[in-house]
């Protein structure tokens, strides 16, 4: 379990890792290698380059502005969960990157490395879906801002062109009326999970959002979940949730197998009783 | 969970002895990092070696691409002119023996098989020249279901057989006797395969050295000397050409219990090249490629009274072994064994087994510790909780109605194994009481506020450990384990050195082995050295394995001790001036009438001032070798109560662990504190059969938990503290009675956790017989009783 020969750049700044992405041949960035690590030793990838942005100043820079907290690629889970970064969603953050994989993976994985990866278990990919967060790219022809909810395109797929890589991420200052629930199905911990629950539901607002992960495709996510708590987002929207429509909702999605939805619907419930609670 | 015990020692009979809680003399560089594994040797002039591998678990190979570049660094089967193939034979009548093929000649028997050598100055550019060589194979179908496996009009693993069956094994006494039985419960229980995973996988260093005309293979084994026989065999060679040293070793639990095809290519290549090469295995080979374990199928049924009194049993059990006969223990120890250990420490008046080792095209499987009592015990267990069921009374007393009883001690049970002492019932009673089943009940009954369901499991076994000669000659495996022999050695300066040809791949073996010493001599643990892991500096055993250290090495250490005292005292009563009949050893000193000399004083008189000794002294000198034997060799059976509740997610079908009491017996306990661990990390081990570990395989025969993500293992967080209590029931038959115990702990849970989370299910008419009771198979059953349930209505 030894890598293919490959090249590696580590660039001083933003700038040359944009020239060394535009270089020929395959290229693979390493934010962290927490995922690029084992796939290059199991030889699942062999790029010719391996650019390596770990290390930059430029990635690291955290700044809340406006109502956004606008965070660099290669902010580490551990930072998160340390509490390093201005919190701006009342915790929520904190407590999702405190249960990522393992302490030792925290210390070296970053929210970049993670969202590019898109791997559908993870973490963020739905976090991020459901705190309406918006990611930063650029390229050596410029910068675009994606919905997280654009942004993955299926399993191991995202919107990231050749050449091309995720800068920020710009989290939405949390409402104080919303509620939040995130839950997670592993077989232990520090495992990969099987179900992933996100909910941000603001009864004030009458507006819920809701997000289906770990479904080895994109999260499903649903902007107006309203049919999902009998048609309005209510104070009492923990009873109002509906399990069938969210079992049919998985049907549609085209998950046919039984205990996969119970399971999916189980972690979602406990979810939206975590935000009621 | 109660994580909290009390940990202070008990009091022991001598501060170093035997029955002391003395620190373990390993762990000083075990534990800063600085113990010495095969993958820390550095040689000059190291190659690394990587194999091309199959991809294919059935297949004929038409041709090896190699390119041009490096046809001097890949190697063939074609290459190993005269290197014999690993045979594993038995002298079980009906046997069919396989060649496992060193590197891969006409025909591929499993995913992982080795089929080209090459080598290189890294292990990276090793494997980047093994990915450059093609292979062209012609898949066949792959025999990959065991029951199937057995079918008429299977594809053949071996087609010169006819059909797919290393062995069939067969008894039967008074069946018929049972069959009007009241209760009858049918089922088909099963265990999955899995993977023993040791922290360091295996390793080897193969160099030769031409000025002792020695080829030195350092190699991370439990058995030494046994890998010098299987060389020996396999190269054509002089054992005395053939030096095997096994460094530290990181856990084995079997996985370095046998000859790998490996250690013949490296040898072989050390010799082609002149240079030393080293293969160190990858996770991945370890999970795809070398060896599994555990995979049973039973069908089996239990006949019994309304008052739960065992009538008999009836059972066909098959053993997946693989493509190989592994050496030394071959294809069907396993499935052989299952027939003679199916009873377990019950009495009953009929049984009837049969089984059947069945060749498939997957990796051999090897005995994994506590080798077939897992799945034995697994199997039987849950079969008494649905006996239990069915007469409506609490599986405790079940089976303490059927349990061999104290007075009966020692016992030949229905197939003669001789269960030499021990108290079956009150370590039960023991556990019944530590787990509280009343309070258990209670709760059961009341429900819990977070919606999951509350069950409480138990289950006990014996176990035959240190099995001697009269036991391997009837297998007529490649080893039969005789005397084991041990060299107590004084040195100049007081000192003790022990040589002993067991290994210790984590047991302690460096102070447990000391403390016998002590016992002996009264020489200060400290000062006390344990040789192993080296055929040119020890004497010869079958090894370690089959939890046979402390009986069968301390066994020798003893009493190569004891003769080393005699010749002492021999010296120590001439230097006292005495008759030999009048003095004694004491505390590490020869005790004369009137006065006393120490052994370090004799032994600076005998090395250093030999002009001091009288010239009639005994010429026997300060090193003594002596074989042992228990009085009788049939095997020690220690044994344990498991008791455990949990609480099981009907929603998820997630089983978490409340509590686990542990209440065993392996005799006069040497080290207890060491004989914890063991039980510790037996109990994470069963913990892993029962609900993580699996290597399924699809119908191509290729394996589908190929990386450490996808094969689950329990971590620290997975297993709970247990509730430990010793009993101490010393065996009749060996050196300070003591019994083999350190393969235990991953005997029980499997069963004890199975039963508990029955107990959980029952009210909804869910069963789980199948080892790992996954969140997947809970919920599959509980949404599948829930449609019948739905449906009847």
């Amino acid at each position: 379990m030894k890598p293919a020969p490959f090249a590696y750049e580590r660039p001083r700044d933003v700038a040359s890792a944009l020239a060394a992405m535009a270089g020929d041949g395959v290229v693979k960035v390493m934010a962290g290698g927490q995922s690029l690590g084992p796939m290059l030793n199991l030889r699942l990838v062999a790029p010719d380059t391996i650019v390596d942005i770990t290390g930059l100043a430029e990635l690291k820079h955290v700044e809340v502005a406006g109502e956004e907290l606008v965070i660099g690629a290669c902010v580490t889970h551990a930072d998160i969960e340390d509490g390093r970064i201005p919190d701006v969603t009342r915790g929520a953050m904190q407590r999702v990157a405190s249960a990522i994989a393992y302490r030792a993976v925290r210390n070296r994985g970053t929210i970049g490395g993670s969202l590019s990866h898109a791997d559908p278990s993870a973490d963020w990919v739905s976090t991020f879906a459901a705190l309406c967060a918006t990611l930063s790219l650029r390229s050596a022809k410029g910068a675009r801002l994606v919905a997280m909810k654009d942004f993955m395109l299926g399993a191991l797929e995202s919107v990231l062109q050749p050449g091309e890589m995720l800068e920020a991420v710009r989290v939405p200052v949390m409402s104080p009326s919303a509620r939040w629930g995130y839950v997670k199905s592993c077989r232990k911990t520090g495992e990969f999970a099987h179900a992933i629950g996100a909910v941000l539901i603001d009864p004030e607002a009458g507006r819920a959002r809701v997000v289906i992960g770990a479904v080895e495709a994109a999260p499903i996510i649903v902007d107006n979940a309203e049919e999902l708590f009998g048609g309005r987002i209510t104070n009492d929207f923990k009873s109002r949730f509906d399990a069938r429509v969210a079992d049919t909702l998985l049907s549609k999605a085209g998950m046919s197998d039984a205990a996969d939805r119970h399971i999916h619907v189980t972690i979602l419930r406990r979810a939206v009783a975590e935000a009621a609670a | 969970m109660r994580n909290e015990r009390d940990i202070s020692p008990a009091a022991p009979a001598s501060k170093q002895g035997v029955g002391a809680r003395v620190p373990r003399k390993e762990d000083d560089r075990l534990m800063r990092g600085r113990g010495q594994f095969v993958g820390d040797i550095r040689l000059a002039g190291l190659q690394d070696v990587a194999f091309v591998r199959s991809p294919l678990a059935h297949a004929r190979i038409r041709a090896i691409h190699i390119p041009e570049r490096y046809r001097d660094v890949v190697f063939t089967s074609a290459d190993l002119v005269g290197i014999k193939p690993i045979r594993a034979i038995t002298g079980l009548a009906g046997f069919k023996p396989s060649d496992q093929p060193i590197l891969a000649t006409d025909k591929i028997r499993q995913v992982g098989e080795l089929v080209a050598m090459c080598v290189a100055p890294t292990r990276a550019e090793a494997e980047d020249i093994a990915a450059s060589v093609t292979l062209d194979l012609e898949e066949l179908p792959a025999v990959y279901d065991m029951l199937k496996a057995r079918e008429p009009g299977s594809p053949l693993v071996h087609e010169h057989w006819g059909d797919n069956v290393f062995l069939e094994s067969f008894f039967e006494l008074d069946i018929t006797q049972a069959l009007d039985a009241p209760i009858k419960v049918t089922r088909e229980i099963s265990t999955a395969r899995q993977c023993m995973s040791p922290l360091e996988g295996r390793g080897v260093i193969a160099t030769f050295d031409h000025r002792l005309d020695q080829l030195t293979l350092y190699t991370g084994s439990q058995m030494p000397h046994i890998v010098r026989n299987g060389l020996s065999d396999c190269l054509e060679m002089d054992q005395g050409q053939i030096r095997i040293v096994s460094p530290d070793v990181g856990g084995g639990f079997g996985h370095k219990g046998i000859l790998l095809p490996e250690e013949v290519c490296l040898s072989w290549l050390t010799m082609k090249r002149g240079f030393p090469v080293r293969w160190i295995e990858d996770r991945r080979e370890h999970l795809v490629a070398s060896s599994n374990c555990r995979e049973h199928h039973y069908k089996i049924t239990v006949y019994a009274d309304r008052d739960g009194t065992l009538r008999g049993i009836d059972c066909e059990a098959t053993v997946d072994s693989g493509a190989y006969s592994s050496y030394p223990f071959s294809a069907c120890l396993e499935a052989a064994q299952v027939v003679s250990i199916l009873p377990g420490p019950y009495q009953m008046p009929a049984y009837r087994c049969r089984t059947y080792s069945v060749a498939t095209n997957k990796c051999p499987i090897l005995p994994y510790r506590g080798v077939a009592r897992t799945g034995v015990c697994f199997a039987l267990e849950l079969m008494l909780d649905l006996v239990a069921a069915e007469a409506g009374l609490e599986p405790g007393n079940v089976r303490l109605r059927n349990l061999v009883r104290p007075e009966q001690m020692p016992f030949d049970n229905i197939t003669k194994k001789h269960f030499d002492s021990g108290d079956y019932p009150e370590a039960l009673r023991r556990a019944v009481a530590q787990i509280d089943i009343d309070g258990i009940r209670a709760r059961q009954r009341k429900g819990e506020d977070d919606g999951r369901l509350i069950g409480v499991g138990l289950s006990i076994y014996c176990e035959q450990a240190a099995h001697g000669t009269s036991v391997y000659s009837g297998w007529g495996i490649p080893m039969v384990p005789g005397h084991e022999q041990a060299t107590a050695r004084l040195t100049p300066d007081g000192g003790l050195e022990l040589k002993v040809g067991v290994h210790s791949h984590g047991q302690g073996l460096e102070t447990t082995l000391s403390q016998v010493a002590f016992e002996m001599l009264g020489v200060d643990v400290a000062k006390i050295r344990v040789v192993h892991g080296d055929t040119a500096m020890t004497p010869y055993s079958t090894g370690t394995w089959g939890s046979r250290c402390m009986v069968m090495a301390g066994g020798a250490v003893a009493t190569a001790c004891h003769e080393l005292g005699e010749r002492a005292k021999k010296i120590g009563a001439k230097l006292l001036q005495v008759d030999e009949a009048n003095v004694v050893l004491v505390d590490g000193e020869i005790r004369g009438p009137n006065g006393s000399v120490t052994l370090k004083e004799i032994a600076h008189t005998w090395y250093r001032r030999p002009q001091d000794l009288p010239g009639d002294v005994d010429p026997g000198g300060l090193e003594a070798t002596s074989g042992y034997k228990p009085q009788r060799d049939s095997g020690t059976f220690s044994y344990a109560a498991h008791a455990v509740t949990v609480a099981v997610d009907p929603d998820l079908g997630d089983v978490e662990i409340l509590d686990y009491v542990i209440v065993e017996d392996g005799g006069v306990l040497v080290n207890p504190m060491i004989v914890d661990g063991q039980i510790y990390g037996g109990l994470a081990q069963g913990i892993g059969t029962a609900l993580y570990e699996e290597m399924p395989f699809d119908r191509a025969g290729q394996p589908l938990n190929t990386t450490l993500a996808d094969y689950l293992l329990p971590g620290p967080t997975e297993v709970p503290m247990p509730w430990l209590d010793h009993m101490e029931t010393p065996s009749p038959y060996t050196k300070f009675g003591v019994k083999g115990i350190g393969e235990g702990g991953a005997i029980a849970p499997p069963a004890a956790i199975g039963n508990a989370v029955n107990d959980a299910l029952r009210g909804l008419g869910v069963e789980m017989l199948q080892s790992p009771i996954t969140p997947r198979r809970v919920l599959e059953g509980i949404l599948a009783a829930r449609d019948a349930k739905r449906t009847a209505a």
